[in-house]
C-alpha cells in the first residue's frame, strides 16, 4: 500500500507510485536565490527527494508568470509549484511577495480550466534549506499522487499553435 | 479609458465551441492599460483554453496576434492573414474593436471575449473606477470636477437626493455619495455660488439617446 506514516528519504521511493504506476510530472518554478539554491544544498547533503520534480530556475518568483504556470500545465504537467525566498528576503526587493497573488489567480484560473487548484502550489524558503526543499518535493508528489493523473495531461496536449507576436 | 472584464470563462467556451482554429486577438490600446485584454490576457486565456481542450480532448488550434488597436482597420490589416485563416475570432478588444473587426472582414465570425463596462480612471494599482458617462455636453466646470452623470446612480443635475446619509449613497454602503463629494468640493474650491445655481433638465441627445454618435473632423478626411 501507499507509504503513509514513512517519512524520509524511503518515503517517495516506496510510494503509492509503485502500486498505481503512475508518477506525477511536476515543474518547480524555483528562485535562483534560495529554493534552486536549497534543491542544489539537498544535492549537495545527498538527501533524497522526489524524481518526479522538475527544476525550472527562474531569477526570481516574480519572473514565474501565470503564463508560464498555464503553459506547464497545458503542456501536461500533473502539478507545479512556485519555490520563492521568505517574506523580506527577495534578491529584488518584493518578486516573491509578487508572485503570491499571482500563484493565487493561477489556481482561480486553472480551476476555471477544470483542474484541481490543489495541482498548484506557492512555497516560500530559505538558500539553507535543502531538507525544506527536499519535504516540499516529497510532500508536492504526495499530494498530486493522491490527486493522480492531470485530465489535461491525457495523451500530453500537442501544441500546434504559432506563438504570440505583436 | 475604456475599461472591459473578460466574459465568464464557460462563456467563452460556449462562444468558441464549434470552431476548429481560434483567433485569440489582444489589442494594444486601452484593455491593455487595464489589463484585461492585451498580448498578456490573450496568452492566459489560451493557456486555460488549451488545459480545458486537453481535459474534454477537444482538437482545437489557437493562434494568438495582438495588434496596437483593434479599433482602427490599418491597425486590424497587420492581422489580415491570421483573421483570414482562422473559422472564428476571438476578440479581447472592447465592443468597438469587435464591431470593426466585423465591418472589416464582414466574411469571418468575430467573437466577443469580453464585457466592455465603463469609461475608467485607474483609482489605486490593480482598480479601475467609473469616471465619466461620455454624456456628450460635459457639466464638470459646474461641479469641482466631478461628475454627478457618472457617479451618481440617480444622474440628477441638482443634488444631492434624500437617499444620501453620512456622505454615502443609499445605493450602497461603499458608494461615496456624489454630490456630497461634490459640495465639499465646491466648498474648499470657495465656488459655492455654483452650487446654488440650479441646472436646468439635460438634453440626453448627445448621449446616446439621439442614435449612434459619430464625429467627423473635415480636415483629416481623405
Amino acid at each position: 500500500m501507499a507509504s503513509h506514516g514513512i517519512e524520509g528519504d524511503e518515503a517517495v521511493a516506496a510510494s503509492s507510485a509503485k502500486v498505481t504506476g503512475f508518477r506525477p510530472r511536476i515543474v518547480a518554478f524555483c528562485c535562483h536565490y534560495c529554493a534552486y539554491t536549497a534543491a542544489d544544498l539537498a544535492g549537495a547533503a545527498r538527501l533524497e527527494y522526489s524524481p518526479s520534480v522538475e527544476i525550472v530556475r527562474v531569477p526570481c518568483t516574480g519572473k514565474a508568470d501565470v503564463i508560464h504556470i498555464l503553459e506547464a500545465f497545458a503542456a501536461g504537467a500533473d502539478g507545479v509549484f512556485v519555490a520563492g525566498c521568505l517574506d523580506g528576503d527577495c534578491h529584488f526587493i518584493n518578486g516573491n511577495l509578487r508572485a503570491k497573488p499571482r500563484v493565487a489567480l493561477a489556481k482561480k484560473l486553472i480551476a476555471e480550466a477544470g483542474l484541481e487548484p490543489e495541482r498548484l502550489e506557492m512555497f516560500q524558503l530559505s538558500a539553507a534549506e535543502g531538507d525544506r526543499f527536499r519535504q516540499i518535493a516529497d510532500e508536492m508528489t504526495r499530494r498530486i499522487e493522491k490527486l493522480g493523473p492531470s485530465p489535461a495531461a491525457k495523451g500530453r496536449a500537442k501544441r500546434t499553435d504559432t506563438g504570440a507576436s505583436k | 479609458m475604456i475599461v472591459a472584464e473578460r466574459k465568464p470563462y464557460d462563456e467563452i467556451r460556449s462562444l468558441i465551441g464549434p470552431y476548429k482554429k481560434v483567433l485569440v486577438f489582444g489589442c494594444g490600446g486601452c484593455v491593455t492599460v487595464c489589463a484585461t485584454g492585451g498580448e498578456k490576457e490573450a496568452e492566459v486565456l489560451a493557456g486555460q483554453l488549451r488545459i480545458t481542450d486537453a481535459k474534454e480532448g477537444v482538437a482545437r488550434e489557437y493562434v494568438l496576434k495582438t495588434v496596437e488597436r483593434q479599433c482602427e482597420r490599418e491597425f486590424l490589416k497587420e492581422a489580415q492573414a491570421e483573421i483570414e485563416a482562422a473559422d472564428a475570432v476571438l476578440s479581447l478588444a472592447c465592443g468597438a474593436g469587435v464591431n470593426l473587426l466585423s465591418e472589416a472582414y464582414p466574411a469571418k465570425l468575430s467573437l466577443p471575449a469580453m464585457n466592455t463596462t465603463f469609461l475608467g480612471a485607474n483609482d489605486s494599482p490593480g482598480a479601475w473606477v467609473e469616471r465619466c458617462r461620455g454624456c456628450g455636453d460635459c457639466v464638470l466646470h459646474l461641479t469641482g470636477g466631478i461628475c454627478p452623470v457618472a457617479r451618481c446612480a440617480k444622474n440628477i443635475l441638482n443634488g444631492p437626493c434624500g437617499g444620501t446619509h453620512d456622505g454615502k449613497c443609499e445605493v450602497g454602503e461603499d458608494v461615496d455619495c456624489v454630490w456630497s463629494l461634490i459640495v465639499k468640493r465646491l466648498q474648499a474650491l470657495g465656488q459655492m455660488e455654483r452650487y446654488r445655481e440650479i441646472v436646468a433638465p439635460k438634453d440626453w441627445r448627445p448621449g446616446g439617446h439621439g442614435g449612434p454618435r459619430k464625429m467627423v473632423k473635415e480636415d483629416l478626411k481623405v
